[in-house]
């Protein structure tokens, strides 16, 4: 067992989340993955999707770790030459939401209960059938997951999360930022 | 961080084109030309379909090509090179099964930081993914094992991978960086573009940055420690701040404990220097870190041969960490002051600012370890006629006189090369640290051999290791290469053979070797070949291996069933050390 298993197993992990921007370039999404992989962090979920800038993805990931750990994902990742930045906004305000579908098999006799459940939640209806309706929620991974228990008891037939993308709030761009790159090297050569 | 393109000295200008300056050129050529403008001179490699197109290009251009005979040689050539000059090594090998071979020697120089550069060819770009002949997805192979990977099937795209490639492998903690380039790319013809825009290198993020604050918390506890030890790492070597350590040591009186990658980072024979630390390091090296107050770890990481149980590691001491690699800090060994920083810059305001202090009461009591251990020493005991591989490595050091470059392998022989050659030069010993490679010694030492052709270099291997690439006395023999070979032939896997003795019960399961007669084995390659089996016979042959003007393999015939002493078993306290147990002392006495 590895030392850094055992941090894993010893500790107190909690749910952090990192934004992180990378190079939109074949085999990236793999390198991430595969950096998780292999120092054993454990992922709880993982969005990637293009930005505002030609070429640039973000990964919005959600991990479990302590601070330590927290900061070793963060240097482990800026060790990947196509990541360009990380940030872990867990203290950070932001809006944090994931989406996803559930299929739950009521039928008529209990299809009422559900969508007056779905509405106190603000779940919508996407797809009705017979004996069966399907509900796309939108919100934090607790609301989501609240959701999920409430309809359980009627039979879920099918489920889909997308895990979460956040974003800090405020008017300030969080991301990858060439020119303050550029600044910082700068900074470096003169100190 | 921005890295600025390579400059080209003159010499490379004029080398680079065989036909005119300018005009178009094969992704091929290409290939050949974007290694010049990185200064390279030598590379290790071996043909194959996949990258025939750029051996075809290979004679018009001012480059030493080794043929190796097998491509995990090639790699760990590459890697000898480098850690022998410091500048990147170069690996060539074709697609699937010549890619598949070099990746021990990519894993080798992963886990210790070395920079090489392995080119690879892949099938036509048509074919990828369709299980061609000789197709592997080597990228995908080599992912964890590299600092990045390239599959590129553009020929325009092969000066920028190659270009970047090198900046990756030299940059920040140094490793291997490889480059798949498909068949089509280095056969089709284009109008390379050689001004390309500067290279972007990994960098750390805002938390790997040297803090003022913990600098100057770092001086604090090194002025006021009272039982400081350092602890050197191979960031030493790689940062060239030999001279800046030995200033600090002497400037503040503290004492240095070596890794077995930083041995020659601090001189050996120094009266600050205590030896190598961890597993095999000397008994009072290990008991001084355990009492210490302050441990200055300098490059190195606290691999789990170094520290034995973390739990129990140094617990009375502070401990600071300059490290290049932010994501070494505090992953093995919870650290009160990490400065992520290359070591020259932090290393050169240390010194600037630490005040010597007169630690008398801690050297006196180092001093008191180290007298129990000398009683234990292999080397103080009356020479019984047997031949004992600490004997005969430390035989070697004080007829080279402490100035050959040794690559040792792995296993026995390599802790007692690390124990009994006292390295006092930077640079002096190459081995395979972090993976433990055996097989390693050899291509690393032809490597070697091309990087510093002035060096007196012996090879120290075991029989077991030594056989893994044997294969490669033949590239000595076509290379007319000289190099010296000690095999330290117990007869055994000893290492293991040592693990089965203390922790299994004395079961010698799957460890007793039969061997050829390396002699011979050096004949049949045309090489000279000799052996000793007493120690009374080992300094005239070693002159005459010496004196040998190709490659001269020597089969040292030493005790079968010696051990490494002292030891800390996998995972038990620092200071809990088997020791050299005094009935075989007793024992030895006897004539």
């Amino acid at each position: 067992m590895s030392h850094e298993m055992k941090h894993t197993a010893q500790r107190k992990l909690l749910s952090r989340t990192f934004i992180v921007d990378v190079e939109d370039r074949p085999g990236t999404l793999n390198r991430v993955v595969s950096l998780f992989r292999r120092r054993n962090y454990n992922i709880d979920s993982l969005t990637v999707g293009r930005t505002e800038r030609p070429g640039i993805s973000r990964i919005t990931l959600v991990a479990r770790a302590d601070d330590d750990i927290a900061l070793r994902i963060e240097a482990n990742l800026y060790k990947l030459v196509n990541v360009l930045h990380v940030e872990d906004i867990t203290d950070a305000p932001s809006v944090v939401r994931e989406l996803a579908f559930i299929k739950v098999g009521a039928g008529h006799e209990l299809r009422s209960e559900v969508l007056r459940l779905c509405d106190l939640f603000r779940a919508r209806v996407v797809d009705l059938h017979s004996s069966s309706l399907t509900v796309e929620i939108t919100g934090t991974q607790d609301k989501v997951h609240r959701l999920i228990e409430v309809l359980r008891p009627f039979g879920i037939l099918e489920l889909l999360r997308t895990g979460a993308v956040a974003m800090v709030r405020g008017s300030m761009r969080h991301g990858f930022d060439e020119e303050q790159l550029l600044a910082e090297s700068s900074e470096e050569v003169a100190a | 961080m921005l890295a600025p393109g390579t400059s080209d000295t003159e010499a490379q200008q004029a080398a680079k084109a065989p036909a005119a300056s300018s005009g178009k050129r094969t992704g091929a050529q290409v290939i050949w030309e974007a290694l010049l403008r990185e200064g390279v001179d030598t590379v290790f490699g071996y043909p194959g379909g996949a990258i025939m197109p750029t051996y075809d290009a290979l004679p018009a251009y001012p480059v030493h090509h080794i043929l190796v005979r097998h491509e995990q040689g090639a790699a760990h050539m590459a890697d000898g090179y480098a850690r022998a000059s410091g500048k990147v090594g170069v690996a060539i090998a074709t697609s699937g099964p010549g890619a598949t071979n070099l990746v021990t020697g990519i894993a080798t120089a992963m886990m210790d930081s070395s920079p090489i550069v392995c080119i690879t060819g892949q099938v036509s770009s048509g074919a990828i993914g369709s299980d061609a002949f000789q197709e592997t997805d080597i990228t995908g192979v080599t992912l964890p094992i590299t600092k990045h990977n390239y599959l590129v099937t553009q020929p325009d795209e092969i000066a920028s991978a190659i270009r970047e490639a090198f900046a990756i492998a030299r940059s920040g903690r140094p490793g291997p960086v490889l480059v798949d380039i498909s068949k089509d790319a280095q056969q089709a013809t284009i109008q390379p573009e050689w001004n390309l825009p500067p290279i972007r290198v990994p960098r750390n993020g805002k938390n790997g940055q040297v803090r003022i604050d913990e600098l100057n918390r770092a001086v604090d506890l090194i002025n006021a420690s009272e039982r400081p030890v350092i602890l050197a790492g191979q960031g030493i070597l790689k940062a060239a701040c030999a001279p800046l350590l030995l200033e600090l040591a002497e400037k503040t009186g503290i004492p240095v404990a070596c890794t077995l990658l930083g041995l020659g980072g601090f001189p050996a024979t120094h009266p600050l220097s205590l030896g190598m630390m961890g597993m095999h390091g000397e008994a009072w090296v290990n008991s001084s870190i355990q009492e210490a107050d302050l441990l200055i770890a300098l490059g190195m990481r606290f691999d789990d041969r170094v520290t034995g149980k973390v739990s129990t590691f140094a617990v009375k001491a502070k401990k600071i960490h300059v490290e290049i690699d932010p994501s070494e800090v505090n992953k093995n060994v919870k650290v009160d002051v990490a400065l992520i920083s290359d070591l020259r810059p932090v290393l050169e305001k240390l010194v600037d600012r630490v005040q010597f202090r007169d630690h008398q009461d801690w050297h006196d009591r180092i001093h008191a370890l180290k007298g129990d251990s000398a009683v234990r020493d292999i080397l103080t005991l009356p020479d019984n006629g047997r031949l004992f591989a600490a004997h005969v490595v430390n035989d070697l050091w004080r007829i080279t006189e402490g100035r050959a470059l040794v690559v040792s392998d792995v296993g026995q022989h390599q802790m007692w090369e690390a124990q009994y050659y006292k390295h006092d030069h930077p640079r002096s010993l190459i081995t395979s640290g972090g993976l433990g490679t055996m097989g390693f010694a050899l291509p690393a030492a032809i490597g070697a051999r091309f990087a510093r052709p002035e060096a007196e270099i012996w090879v120290v291997v075991g029989d077991g290791g030594f056989q893994m690439t044997a294969c490669e006395l033949s590239t000595c023999a076509q290379e007319d290469l000289k190099l010296n070979i000690a095999i330290i032939n117990n007869g055994y896997l000893g290492m293991v053979r040592q693990w089965q003795e203390f922790f299994y019960s004395g079961r010698y399961v799957a460890t007793p070797l039969r061997n050829p007669d390396f002699v011979k084995l050096a004949e049949a390659h045309g090489l000279t070949g000799f052996r000793v089996t007493r120690r009374a016979e080992l300094e005239e042959v070693v002159s005459r291996a010496r004196a040998t003007a190709g490659t001269a393999v020597i089969d040292f015939r030493v005790e079968q069933e010696d051990s490494v002493y002292p030891m800390v078993p996998a995972n038990a306290d620092l200071h809990q050390m088997i020791r050299r147990p005094r009935p075989l002392i007793e024992a030895s006495d006897e004539p």
